[in-house]
């Protein structure tokens, strides 16, 4: 696969106020040919997961029932993550267009924007510009209306069922899936949760057309992405780049001339160390990324950093299931023992076992990708945990 | 108190009574009380038709939804990697000296509450901060104490 090169692009914060002309437009268009553009865009969800973004329009249009929703999720929790906020507050109205695209398409009348309670500032101008926009819908003849709801500080109602039980006022325990929520979601209606970058990039699509969105990033990650930059850089911040680039490039833009290792995804994705940035793709053929990059240079002990992320994650399971709430304990303990010499350096062979029985074993991503951040920085910086 | 029974009715007309009605009245009450305390609870309840097990349940499960006393202003200060590796254990000795406070607890006159929290999204400006819904970011210790000092003048 070739690798693009790096490339700083500028879609997503252009001026929002367009947009509704953008919507003018998309309205008058049919929803399966807006469905069949998406798809052929290779467009696919930008909060980690990666599902094609014109599929699950597809599935939910499809799905039976009157009554179905649209959730923007702006949870934004991932460690590292900070592009959405910045969306939220730059560009609100390509977001909520994004949205009533979505709505037009698979026939929904009610949407929400499930804020996290940490950006609870943003609500008051959010608001009057969903109101604004609430009114510009109903002067174009679209039946559709959105609203805000507010997360209240648990990470794991980023998980788009845990969001919906949230939404429903239960704890946020994620489901089993099937069914997913494109069948039967919030009130156990079909419901398309995506993320805030990824309705936006609905926005850009039905304004460019797929053709050119295409001609960015590479056969398996179309478009351009935004990356929060943090950690030991030359410059941090939130940047728009063209995907499919290789990490060694990223480093040498973004780096402080020292870095050591970058943490892509976020806790819950790879941690890459000097020796593999050349031949790590930023992108679904490579490693993906929700936007989380943490650089990290020679001075920084990667024990603390993965103790710091085991913490996160202990604190943050939802605990309904035994091997996410029990393995993040035994995976902390099992560190800190090697660390204090009580267990042989031989013991992390013991806990990376565990953490992959953890990636098979769970129920939600959360336990799922403990193992990712775990897996690899033990790997690559043993000598590290252990002395 | 006759009071908090009107309170969670009003919130209750304003939300709806239904299951999804929960959680706006949870967090309308925290942003008034910054807590919900068991006869808060046990009137969301009446007013939901859910027995109060099921709110405490909900409740219990959010980091933001307090459900022991805290102060007026809840700091939470974030301890994930990047605010940690610029220095988040200099701000956080520095609101400890002048709350004369530990990390965890609350001020005599119940006006602050002292915690962590995770990311906040705010990594390249850390280390940061919330006092209840506002943000503040690249903190230096003078400037956290700066900004206690002016909280507690209010
Ligand atoms: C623990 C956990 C946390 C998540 N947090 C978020 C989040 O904050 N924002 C987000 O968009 N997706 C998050 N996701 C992914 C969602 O479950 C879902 O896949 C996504 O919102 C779908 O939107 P997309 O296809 O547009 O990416 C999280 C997943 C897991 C397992
Ligand atoms: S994997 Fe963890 S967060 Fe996910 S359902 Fe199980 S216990 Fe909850």
């Amino acid at each position: 696969m070739e690798a693009t090169k790096l490339r700083r692009v500028d879609f997503v914060f252009r001026p929002d106020n367009t947009s509704i002309d953008v919507l003018r437009k998309t309205l008058k268009r049919d929803a399966d040919d807006i469905i069949l553009e998406l798809i052929d865009s290779g467009l696919k969800g930008r909060g980690g997961a990666g599902f094609l973004t014109g599929l699950k329009w597809k599935l939910a249009k499809e799905a039976a029932g009157d009554i179905k929703y649209v959730i923007c999720n702006a949870d934004e929790g991932e460690p590292g993550t900070f592009k959405d906020r910045e969306i939220l507050d730059r560009v609100p109205r390509r977001v909520l267009t994004g949205m009533a695209i979505c709505a037009h398409t698979i026939g929904a009348k009610e949407g929400f924007i499930y804020l996290r309670a940490e950006y609870k500032f943003l609500a008051h101008k959010l608001k009057a510009v969903m109101a604004e926009m609430n009114e510009e819908f109903k002067k174009l003849g679209l039946d559709f209306s959105v609203s805000l709801r507010y997360g209240s500080g648990a990470y794991v109602c980023g998980e788009e069922t845990a969001l919906i039980d949230s939404m429903e006022g239960r704890r946020g325990e994620p489901r089993n899936k099937p069914p997913f929520p494109v069948t039967a979601g919030y009130l156990n209606k079909p419901t398309v949760v995506n993320n805030v970058e990824t309705f936006v990039n609905c926005c850009i699509i039905a304004n460019i057309g797929a053709d050119e969105y295409k001609k960015f990033g590479t056969d398996n990650s179309r478009g351009f992405k935004l990356f929060s930059v943090s950690g030991d850089c030359s410059k941090e911040g939130v940047f728009e780049l063209e995907l499919g680039m290789t990490l060694a490039d990223f480093v040498e833009e973004f780096g402080d001339g020292d870095t050591k290792a970058v943490q892509v995804g976020g806790a819950s994705g790879f941690c890459v160390p000097r020796k593999k940035f050349k031949d790590t793709i930023i992108g679904f053929e490579g490693i993906p990324t929700g936007g989380s990059m943490k650089i990290f240079n020679s001075t920084r002990s990667m024990y603390n950093v993965l103790h710091n992320y085991l913490e996160f994650f202990e604190e943050e399971s939802c605990g309904q299931c035994t091997p996410c709430r029990v393995g993040c304990q035994q995976l902390i303990k099992g560190i800190e023992a090697v660390k204090r010499k009580e267990k042989p350096a031989g013991y992390l062979d013991e806990l990376v076992k565990l953490a992959k029985v953890m990636k098979v074993a769970s129920k939600c991503g959360l336990g799922q990708s403990v193992g990712n951040a775990f897996v690899s920085i033990v790997e690559n910086f043993r000598e590290e945990i252990v002395y | 108190m006759a009071n908090t029974e009107m309170f969670i009715r009003d919130l209750a007309d304003k939300h709806g009574r239904r299951r999804e009605s929960l959680m706006p009245i949870l967090q309308e009450v925290i942003d008034a009380r910054r807590y919900v305390d068991d006869e808060v609870m046990v009137n969301i309840a009446k007013e939901l038709d859910l027995s109060a097990a099921e709110v405490y349940g909900t409740a219990s499960f959010y980091s933001f939804i307090e459900t022991e006393e805290v102060g007026h202003y809840v700091i939470r200060i974030c301890k994930t990697i990047v605010c940690d590796m610029k220095g988040k254990d200099a701000i956080i000795e520095a609101i400890e000296n002048t709350l004369k406070i530990k990390l965890g607890q609350t001020t005599p006159d119940k006006k602050f509450t002292f915690k962590t929290t995770n990311c906040l999204g705010w990594c390249h400006k850390g280390p940061a901060m919330l006092i209840n819904d506002d943000v503040y970011s690249e903190l230096t210790p003078e400037k956290a104490i700066e900004i206690i000092e002016s909280y507690m003048h209010k």
